[in-house]
Parts: structure tokens; sequence; C-alpha cells
């Protein structure tokens, strides 16, 4: 029996087109575009300069700060130049340029693809070797994991839950890694559960992937403590909360984290990563990236250099799609449109999605008719047709006390919406406005 | 080559919904009912039918084009719901005056006062029908009907409505049981038969079919409905038990007097029901209380019309304090 959450959700098609292209290596870009702020929390500190020569895997960023992030080449070459540079939503942020020359590595990381299964470090050893390797939240939110996995002393973690649900229509780059990479990433899992200091240990996938689940049912077999759990296909099934919700039976409190209720939650995604800094010395520099939408005739799955330009990825696929109006970084629900095609791939880049102007098209907005579907769909269980009236009108202490800041942005309301208003795009400004003022109210 | 890109904020996708959809699927969910109006009786309900429409969307297109200056929102097709739903509510015999009446109350001052589509605060066919009801007492309970061109030598139908008979008779000294037998009120008649009464009450199996559609759309969901009906039957039986022969079966009450259409059609118009699941509920049970007490204590047979109206009443104070249960609110520890 699949598992799922209480509260709102929707349906959307999955489109998982792409799903059977096994991984595929692009090749190597003729210029990497390698950012410093590929995390959430403070930009790294670039430590190399122009006519530096790099390997891949030597640390070009340095983390500054607690919530931060090293970044490494990713190709090997010689820097052209530090500057400020457009990421995909056309923020610039501190960017090393590298020309890239031959493919050379750093000296001690493993690239065989042979399995290390043998744990030999401690739990401090293991967050250090991933906060070396500059691991970060690899399901879109980048939030490094080495800062994840060092829950404050006051609280303590009782379970890992690693998310496998790849909700989003479209993606497909997890199940991919999934059913290739099974045994790292039941490692990974291995490694993160140490690192905490937990015995228990679950793996939450969606039941649209079922050779996944019975793939990693069949590894994990000979590890106790660790437990595949199949959930119904169901957005937004891989939101944090939901997913804790469905695995554990218990729901994380509003405005709080899942380590208050003793959970901490990692993407497969970033249990490969993990596994390949911790036993193979191999930092984060690839990313398996999903090439798909529904004109695009060639659906791929790409291990690609962080730091290519998006445009390298769309050439090898045969170009832009024709009738494609957007281009989506990430899955269709949550993720953002890409302003230029010359932005690099990030540590969070889990697709490239091709949208015809039929599919995004948006109608012309009409009035509510209070059908209440918005309030059937969110999954916190929030009203978003009374948000986005008080939002319309600026009243900032009723957005407050109808409880604005639990929104997680997933855009149920959005998409289930009748006269297409657009409640999301309130919610998203009424929202942070809200958390502000709450963040600088003096406490009493 | 600089191919422009479409940039905007997610969510990229949108569900097939949208406002015409749903008020097609609602007048889809109808069709069955007005056949069976149109069979049963014929040219005077198709005239019904012609002089509503007509009148409610004209009413709409001259209010918004000469008295707003705004866009015009005809063609979301709630105008032409709004007609439909008042004609079904109406005697077949209705003279086009009246009609023409009715149908410039729901939209003129029911629907396009309040500010239009999503801002009334009464269901607007039920306003047209009450207006009418109390305005023209006469003409809007006389239920004759004209033998119908589809059924060529048939008797018109007779005069009152099967609650109607009943109050008057109870009140008169009768019995249920001398009443039923007098006139044949047979389930299989009530739910399959041409029942005196408003168009739409002609048959309830046309209106379940209708019904059945809307789940299946999801147009609607069961709670309102399905209060009312529990609400009606469980009220009506205690009554029933209590005393038999005074008070007519469950069963009986909801089979007739445009129970069926009133909760299936009018109870459940988004605008004017509650939003959370709670509030459908209490609205649900408040419309088969007021129903039941009008059709045994008040003045008129039917009374889902008059229970409707005044739950519409208390939808915004539903609203306010029937809030869905956010996520996370409780925590749940086990």
């Amino acid at each position: 029996m699949s598992k799922t959450f209480s509260v709102g959700g929707i349906h959307p098609h999955d489109n998982k087109i792409s799903a059977n292209q096994a991984i595929e290596n692009l090749p190597l870009p003729a210029v990497a575009y390698i950012s410093m702020a590929q995390h959430i929390g403070a930009p790294a500190e670039p430590v190399v300069g122009k006519g530096d020569y790099v390997q891949v895997g030597q640390i070009i960023g340095k983390a500054s700060g607690f919530i931060s992030a090293n970044i490494h080449a990713s190709v090997s070459g010689v820097v052209k130049s530090v500057e400020p540079y457009p990421n995909p939503l056309g923020n610039k942020s501190m960017t090393v340029i590298i020309d890239v020359q031959g493919d050379e590595w750093m000296e001690g990381i493993d690239q065989s693809a042979e399995l290390v299964g043998d744990i030999n470090l401690s739990g401090p050893e293991i967050v250090k070797k991933i906060a070396e390797g500059g691991v970060v939240g690899l399901g879109g939110a980048t939030f490094p994991t080495h800062v994840k996995l060092s829950p404050p002393p006051d609280k303590k973690a009782e379970c890992l839950v690693l998310n496998g649900a790849e909700c989003e229509p479209f993606l497909t780059s997890d199940h991919r890694l999934m059913l290739e990479k099974g045994a790292e990433i039941v490692v990974g899992t291995q490694l993160m559960m140490r690192a905490l200091g937990v015995q228990k240990g679950y793996i939450g996938i969606e039941e649209n992937k079922p050779d996944a689940i019975r793939h990693l049912s069949k590894l994990v077999k000979q590890h106790s403590g660790i437990e595949i759990v199949s959930l119904k296909k169901r957005y937004p099934q891989g939101g944090e909360k939901q997913l804790i919700e469905a695995v554990v039976k218990r729901q994380v409190p509003s405005m709080g984290l899942p380590i208050d209720i003793g959970v901490v939650v990692q993407n497969v995604g970033t249990a490969l990563a993990v596994y390949e800094a911790v036993q193979k010395n191999k930092p984060l520099v690839e990313k398996v990236v999903t090439l798909t939408g529904r004109s695009l005739l060639n659906q791929r799955n790409f291990r690609v250099r962080i730091g290519a330009p998006l445009s390298e990825l769309i050439a090898a696929v045969g170009g832009l799609p024709e009738d494609t109006v957007k281009v989506v970084l990430g899955g269709p629900m949550m993720g953002e449109s890409a302003l230029h095609l010359e932005a690099p791939v990030l540590k969070g880049s889990s697709a490239v999605l091709f949208l015809s102007e039929q599919e995004t098209k948006r109608l012309p907005q009409s009035a509510c008719i209070r059908c209440s579907k918005c309030i059937e769909a969110c999954p916190m269980g929030l009203e978003p047709y009374l948000l986005y009236k008080y939002g319309l009108s600026n009243c900032v202490e009723e957005l407050e006390q109808n409880h604005v800041y639990d929104c997680m942005i997933c855009g149920c309301c959005m998409y289930t919406c009748p006269a297409y208003l657009p409640l999301l795009d309130m919610m998203r400004f009424s929202r942070n406005q809200v958390l502000a003022i709450m963040k600088n109210r003096p406490k009493n | 080559m600089v191919k422009k890109l479409l940039v905007s904020q997610a969510p990229h996708l949108h569900g097939k919904e949208n406002t015409r959809r749903i008020m097609l699927d609602v007048l889809i969910a109808l069709i069955p009912a007005v056949l069976v109006s149109v069979y049963f009786m014929g040219l005077s309900a198709l005239s019904v039918f012609a002089v509503s429409i007509a009148t409610c969307v004209a009413v709409e297109y001259l209010i918004q084009r000469y008295l707003i200056n705004g866009p015009s929102t005809i063609s979301d097709m709630s105008a032409l719901l709004t007609a439909v739903l008042l004609a079904l509510n109406l005697p077949p015999t209705s003279p086009w005056w009246m009609v023409m009446i009715g149908a410039v109350v729901a939209i003129g001052i029911a629907k396009m006062t309040f500010g239009g589509l999503g801002n009334n605060l009464f269901n607007p066919a039920l306003v047209g029908r009450v207006v009418l009801l109390i305005s023209f007492p006469v003409l809007m309970t006389d239920w004759t009907v004209p033998p119908s061109i589809f059924r060529v030598g048939a008797d018109a139908i007779s005069g009152a409505t099967p609650l109607g008979i009943i109050k008057e008779g109870l009140a008169g000294g009768l019995t249920m049981e001398q009443l039923q037998g007098a006139h044949g009120f047979s389930y299989q008649y009530l739910l399959w038969g041409k029942i005196g009464g408003s168009m739409g009450e002609a048959n309830a199996f046309a209106l379940l079919l209708g019904f059945a559609y809307l789940l299946y759309r999801k147009v609607i969901r069961l709670h309102i409905p399905l209060t009312i009906f529990v609400t009606v039957a469980l009220f009506t039986g205690i009554l029933w038990l209590i005393n038999p022969q005074q008070n007519a079966d469950p069963l009986f009450h909801l089979l007739t007097g445009g129970i069926l259409l009133g909760a299936i059609f009018m109870a459940t118009d988004y605008v004017t029901s509650p939003m959370s699941t709670k509030g459908m509920i209490i609205f649900g049970v408040g419309i088969g209380v007021i129903t039941v007490l009008i059709r045994v204590y008040g003045a008129y047979p039917e009374g889902i019309s008059f229970a409707i109206l005044i739950m519409n009443a208390m939808v915004p104070l539903l609203n306010m304090y029937c809030k869905p249960k956010r996520f996370g609110e409780v925590i749940k520890n086990g």
C-alpha cells in the first residue's frame, strides 16, 4: 500500500517521457562558467585568479560563513577571468570562467566505477569530507549538506528520510540515478545515517517508478535499518513536509524544521554526491540533468560538468524545438524560466524543460467564483483565494493571521484555479513581505 | 540566432479547468432535466426556456455595456446557466412577461448589483423565483400542464404538486394513507413519472443523472447535497415515526418539492455556498432543517428555495469561522 500526505495536492500528468534514457556523459564544454553562488547562504570566496591553471576537483571557491559551501573546478584548464556573470535567471554572481584544456583530475580522486562499500570513518569525519566536497542538497534547494547533517545540540535526529519521490512532472534524473547508481545511493544513505548517529533510514519513491522501487528494495535487503517506502503519485509528494508526513506519519509544525520532530531529509542525488565525496574523494563537479519536453525528439539524461553552458546541452539534443517559447530549469511546477541560454548549469539544476506556447499559456484572468478548488489543492491547508484578496489590498496583518508564511510556493493553487488568477505570484510576494516583517519584529 | 524566450514565475503549467468549462459542465448535467421537461410539458416549456435565456443574457450584456462600461462576460456562460436554472424553477404555464421579470430580477438585481459573477451573496435564479412566488402567488402555484405535442391525446397533468395536495389534504383532516391511495403517489411514479410542479421537478431520475455527471466531472463535491438529503430524511423520518398518518415518509419528502433540484443544482452554486468542508456540512444541515420546518409548520408546501436563500446569507460567516485544517497546526506524535 503506497503512502501519501493528508492535506491537498494535485494530480498533473507526470510526463516522464525521458525515463527510459540511460544517463550519458555530455562532452566537455569549451568554456565553463563556475558561479560562486550555487547554494543557499553566503557565496564562496574565489581563491584562484586570472591565468591560474586548475585541475578537475581543485577548490576554486572557499566556503565563507557557517551556511556556505566549497566550489570546485569541474574542468581542467586556464582561468580566463573571475568576474560577475549572470546565472540563468539573470542574477549576476562572481563566476570563475575557465578555458577548458584536456581533462586532468586532481590526485587522489577515484574515478573508477568500483563500489566502495566499507565505511571506515566516524560521523564527524564524514561530515568534514562532505563539507570539503562542496556537497549541497540536490533536490533543488541547494542547502549545504554538511550543515543539515550537523543538527544544533539541543535537537536530536531520530531518522533520515531520503527523497526519491521526484514528484515534479517531466523530471527523470533522480529516477535514472536510482536505477543506475542504486548501490552507491545506499552507501551514501548509510554514510549520512552514521554522520547523524541514527539507526533508521527511509527512501521514499513515488509508485510511478516501480523499477526503482524494486531495484532499491533488493539492494537494501542486506542492510538492516533502511526501508524503501512506496509513495502515491501526487504532487507535491516530494515536498519536504509532505514526504515526512507520508513516511513517518508526523507533521512538521508550522514555521518549524524537520529536525524539530527528529527527521532529516536528503535527496537521493545528494546521497550519491555524499558517497562520491566520502568514499571516492570526488567533490561535486558533475550533475545529472534531464533534457525533456513534449516537442523534443531526443529525450536525454546527461551527466554534465557543473558550469557547462546550457546552450551546449541544448545543442546536444539538436537545438531548441521549433515551438519552444519557454525554457524552464527544473520541473514545470516550481522550476524557474531561463532568461538566457549562455548561462551555466548549477549544482541545483535538475532539468532543462522545453515548453510550447500551447502548454504554458495562461488564459486571461476572470473573477473568482469561490469554487474552493484552491483550498482543496493547498497542501498546507491555506486559503489561497483569501490570501490573494488580502494581498491585492496589501492587508499584511490579515495575511499574517491567515498564515501566509506557511506557503511553500508549490503552485497547486494556481495550477487549479479555473479563473486563472495569479494566486502564486501574489502569494510569493505577500509571503516574503510578511516573513520580513515577522523577522524584524522586536521579540518581547 | 537569438530566440526570444518567455520568462515568468512558476507554475509553468495549468490544469485543464476554466470557468467556462465548469459552467458548461453544469449545463450538460441539466440536459436530461431540460429534455424531460420539454417532453412532458411541450412547447410551453420551450418558450419559458427561450424567454428566460434571452432575457438573462441580454440583461447581463446591457448592464455591462451601458451601465458599467466594462468588458462583457456573457461568454463565460454563467448568465446562460442562471437562465436555465431559473426556467427549471418556474411552472411551465408561466406567462412570458412573468419569466422576463424573474430574469431581470435574477441577473439585474441578484447578480449584477452585487458586482457580477463571483460577488453575489444570493443564488440569482432562486432570488428570481422567490420574487415571482411572492409577487404572483396564483400564477406561480398553478401547475396545470397543457397536453404536450409529444404525447398526442394525453390528458393535462393534474394541477397541484404532491406536496401541495398533501399539505391541503392533511389540513382538511385526511390521513396520509387516504391521500396516497387517492392520488397514486407511488415511489415509482415519483422517481420516473411526470410529477406536477416546476419544470425541473418533473422527473427525479433526470436530476439524479445530472448529479452523477457533476460528481464524475468533479464539478461539485458530495458534502452539500448529501447533508441536505440526510438531514431531510432524518428530520422527516422522526416526524413520520411519531405520527405516520399526519406526516409523509422521508422518501416521499426527498423525491418531491424540488429537494433534488435544490440540493444538487442550487445549493452547490460555488459563489453562494461555503468554501470549506466544515462550512459545507453546516450549510447543508441548515438547509435541510429549514426546509422541513417550512414544509411541516410553514405556509408553503415546498420551502427549499427559502431555505437555500436563508443559508446563503450565512455563507460569509461560515467562511470566516470554518477554516480548513492547516498542515502542521496540530503536532501529531505517534
